[in-house]
C-alpha cells in the first residue's frame, strides 16, 4: 500500500521523548516514521514499549525533548492547537463525558476546531456532523447520551467525532481494547474501510496481533521506545522477533480462508535459558 | 438556521417572564402590603402616586429585587461555569476560596473598624470584593506550574485556602468578640439595606463575568471530555481555564460584595438548567444565571415576609432549603452524580 511517490501527512523525524515529570528518562528513542495518506498503520509492541507516548507526541500533547513531528512538512509545534485539531483526529481508547450529552452533540463537537467559540454552525459542518453520524451507524442513537451507550457505540462516537473534524490524520489509541470480538471487528472495518475511502492517515495503536496483521496495510513494532521491526505484517511479525520481543513462540500463518492467524505460545523458562 | 436559535431562546424568555412576575409580586410583600394595583401605578409614570409609596417600591424593594436578581444570576452562571471547567457537579462559585477570601476581607475590615466609604459603598462590600479576588488569585498561582495548570491541583488549593482562611476570620472573631455579632450577620449572608447604588457597584462586574461566561460556552461543552481530549479538538486549554476562572470569580467577588455568602443557589441552579434544558452551556449558563435569580428573589422574598418584622438571614434559607433539594436530587437522579 506505501505510495512511493505520495509525500507523507504525518512525520516523525529523530524523535525523542521523556517523561513529563523526569526529562532524564527517556521513553522514546529515535524514532523515525512516516504516515502516508491511504493507509492505515499499526503500532504494536509489549506494554510500556512507548506506543501511547508516541501517539501523544504525534498529537501535539506531549512536546519532545529532540527531534520533530512534521505535518505536511510543517513542524507541529508551530501550529495552534486550533490549526492541529482541523488536520488531526484522535481517538482515545475510551472517554467519559462529565455531562449527559447527546451523540449528535458529542460528533458536533469535532467542528470546534473550524467554528471556535462563536461562528455558528453553517450548513457544511451540519452535513459534516451527519456524514460522519452515518459513517459509523450512528442516526439511530443520535439523541442518547453518550454514558449510557455501550462501549462498541462509544466508540463509533469518539470515532464520529474525530471524522467531523474532518482530518487528514487520524490517531486511534487502543481504539478496540475494551471491546468484545464483533465490535472489535466492526470498529476495525470502520477504520480500514474509512482510510481507504477517505484516503486518511492513520496510526492504529493495537494489542491484537492478529487483527493488527489483518487490517492493516503496514506494521510498527516498538519495543523499549526503540522501532524494532517496520513494514509489512509478515516483516515484522516474524518468529524471533515475537520471541525477542513479546517472549512468545508464535508464527504468522494463512488459514483457511485467506486471512492473517497467529497461533502464540508462551516460552517457557527452559527454552529461553537454552537460547 | 433559525429553528436552532428559537431553541435557545424559548427557555431563556420564559424565565425571564418568571423572574419579572415573582418581583412584581415581591414589590407588594413585606412589612408595609401593597396592593399590585398600587405596584402597578408606581411602575407606570402616567399613574399618580403618593411619594410613601413611591420610595417604598421602587428605593426599597425595586432596587433590592434587582440586586437580589443581579447576585443570584451572578452565582447561578458561576455555579454552572465551575461544574462545566471542573466536570464535577459539586463545584459551586465558592469552590475556588472566593467566598473564604471575601469573609476573610469583610471581617478584617469589621474588626479594625475602619469605616471610610468609597464610591457610594462602604468598605466592607470592597474588602469582600477584593479578598474574594486574591484568594482565587492565589489558588491558580499555587496551581499553576511552568505554565501548566491542573485542574484539581486548583481544587485543592482552593480547598486548603478555604480552610485557611475561615480559621483566620474565627480567629479573627474570637480575639474581638465586640465585632463577634456584626461578623456573624455578614457571613450569614443578606440584603437588608441595600439600595441602587449597591446594585450599580455590582451589575458591571457581573454582567461582564456572565457575559464573557456565554460567550466561552462551547469551549466548556468541549471540555466535558477532558482537557487533553479538549486540546485534541483545538480548545486551546490553558487559556480557556484562565478566562473562565477569571469571569466566574468576578461574578462570585461581586455577589460576595454585595450581600455576604449565601450557599446553594450556584450549586442548585445549573442542576435544576441541565436536567430541564440539558448539558449545552450555551443554554446552560444563561437558564443557570436565570434560575439562580428567580430562586434568590423567592428567598429573599420569604426571608423579608415569613417572620416580618424580623428579616431572616438568606443564607440561612437557601441552606436549610437548598441542602434538601440537593439530597433529593443526589438520591432520585443518580445518573448526574
Amino acid at each position: 500500500m506505501m505510495n512511493e511517490q505520495a509525500k507523507p501527512y504525518l512525520e516523525a523525524r529523530a524523535l525523542v521523548c521523556a517523561y513529563q515529570a523526569n526529562a532524564q528518562q527517556i521513553i522514546l528513542h529515535d524514532v523515525d516514521m512516516a504516515l502516508y495518506p491511504g493507509e492505515l498503520v499499526g503500532l504494536i509492541g509489549p506494554n510500556g514499549a512507548g506506543k501511547t507516548t508516541l501517539l501523544r507526541a504525534l498529537a501535539r500533547l506531549l512536546p519532545p525533548k529532540s527531534g520533530q513531528v512534521l505535518l505536511d512538512g510543517r513542524d507541529i509545534w508551530r501550529l495552534s492547537v486550533r490549526q492541529m485539531a482541523r488536520r488531526v483526529g484522535r481517538v482515545p481508547q475510551s472517554a467519559y463525558a462529565a455531562w449527559p450529552y447527546a451523540i449528535e452533540h458529542v460528533v458536533r463537537m469535532g467542528r470546534y476546531p473550524h467554528r471556535g467559540w462563536l461562528a455558528p454552525h453553517n450548513q457544511r459542518d451540519l452535513s459534516a456532523v451527519e456524514e460522519a453520524l452515518d459513517r459509523m451507524v450512528l442516526k439511530p442513537l443520535r439523541s442518547r447520551p453518550f454514558n449510557t451507550l455501550s462501549g462498541g457505540e462509544q466508540q463509533r462516537v469518539l470515532i464520529a467525532r474525530a471524522l467531523a473534524q474532518e482530518p487528514k490524520v487520524l490517531l486511534l489509541d487502543e481504539p478496540i481494547a475494551n471491546l468484545d470480538i464483533n465490535h472489535q471487528l466492526q470498529v476495525l472495518t470502520l477504520v480500514r474501510d474509512l482510510v481507504r475511502e477517505q484516503r486518511l492517515a492513520a496510526v492504529l495503536a493495537i494489542h491484537d496481533l492478529e487483527l493488527a496483521a489483518r487490517f492493516c496495510d503496514r506494521l510498527i513494532l516498538l519495543n523499549q521506545g526503540h522501532i524494532w521491526a517496520a513494514g509489512l505484517p509478515a516483516e515484522v511479525l516474524q518468529v524471533d522477533h515475537l520471541r525477542n520481543v513479546f517472549g512468545v513462540k508464535a508464527q504468522l500463518y494463512r488459514d483457511p480462508l485467506g486471512q492473517w492467524a497467529l497461533s502464540v505460545e508462551l516460552v517457557t523458562d527452559i527454552e529461553r535459558l537454552e537460547s | 438556521m433559525m429553528a436552532r436559535y428559537v431553541w435557545t431562546i424559548r427557555p431563556l424568555f420564559l424565565l425571564s417572564a418568571l423572574l419579572a412576575a415573582v418581583i412584581f409580586v415581591s414589590l407588594g410583600l413585606g412589612a408595609a402590603t401593597i396592593s399590585p394595583a398600587e405596584v402597578w401605578a408606581v411602575l407606570n409614570p402616567q399613574i399618580p402616586t403618593t411619594p410613601a409609596t413611591r420610595t417604598i417600591v421602587l428605593d426599597f424593594r425595586l432596587a433590592r429585587a434587582l440586586l437580589v436578581s443581579l447576585v443570584g444570576a451572578g452565582l447561578g452562571g458561576a455555579g454552572a461555569a465551575f461544574q462545566g471547567l471542573f466536570r464535577n457537579p459539586l463545584a459551586d462559585p465558592f469552590i475556588i476560596g472566593a467566598s473564604a477570601g471575601a469573609a476573610l476581607g469583610a471581617t478584617l475590615v469589621i474588626t479594625s473598624g475602619w469605616t471610610a466609604t468609597r464610591f457610594g459603598v462602604g468598605p466592607v462590600p470592597l474588602a469582600a470584593f477584593v479578598g474574594a479576588l486574591l484568594a482565587v488569585g492565589l489558588a491558580y498561582g499555587l496551581s499553576e506550574v511552568s505554565g501548566q495548570l491542573r485542574t484539581l491541583a486548583l481544587l485543592l488549593a482552593g480547598t486548603a485556602l478555604s480552610a485557611m482562611f475561615s480559621a483566620a476570620v474565627s480567629l479573627l472573631m474570637v480575639l474581638n468578640d465586640r465585632d463577634f455579632v456584626n461578623v456573624f450577620f455578614w457571613l450569614l449572608g443578606g440584603f437588608s439595606g441595600r439600595s441602587w447604588d449597591d446594585l450599580w457597584l455590582a451589575l458591571p462586574y457581573i454582567a461582564i463575568g456572565l457575559l464573557g461566561l456565554t460567550l466561552l460556552s462551547r469551549p466548556l461543552d468541549v471540555l466535558a471530555f477532558g482537557d487533553e481530549a479538549a486540546q485534541g479538538l483545538g480548545v486551546a486549554v490553558p487559556q480557556v481555564r484562565l478566562l473562565v476562572v477569571l469571569c466566574a470569580a468576578l461574578a462570585t467577588a461581586a455577589a460576595v460584595a454585595s450581600s455576604g455568602i449565601i450557599g446553594f443557589v450556584g450549586l442548585i441552579a445549573p442542576h435544576i438548567a441541565r436536567l430541564l434544558w440539558g448539558p449545552i452551556h450555551a443554554r446552560l449558563v444563561p437558564t443557570s444565571a436565570l434560575l439562580g435569580a428567580l430562586l434568590l428573589v423567592l428567598a429573599d422574598t420569604a426571608a423579608r415576609t415569613l417572620a416580618a418584622p424580623i428579616e431572616l438571614p438568606i443564607g440561612v434559607l437557601t441552606a436549610l432549603l437548598g441542602a434538601p433539594f440537593f439530597l433529593y436530587l443526589l438520591r432520585t437522579r443518580r445518573e448526574l452524580f
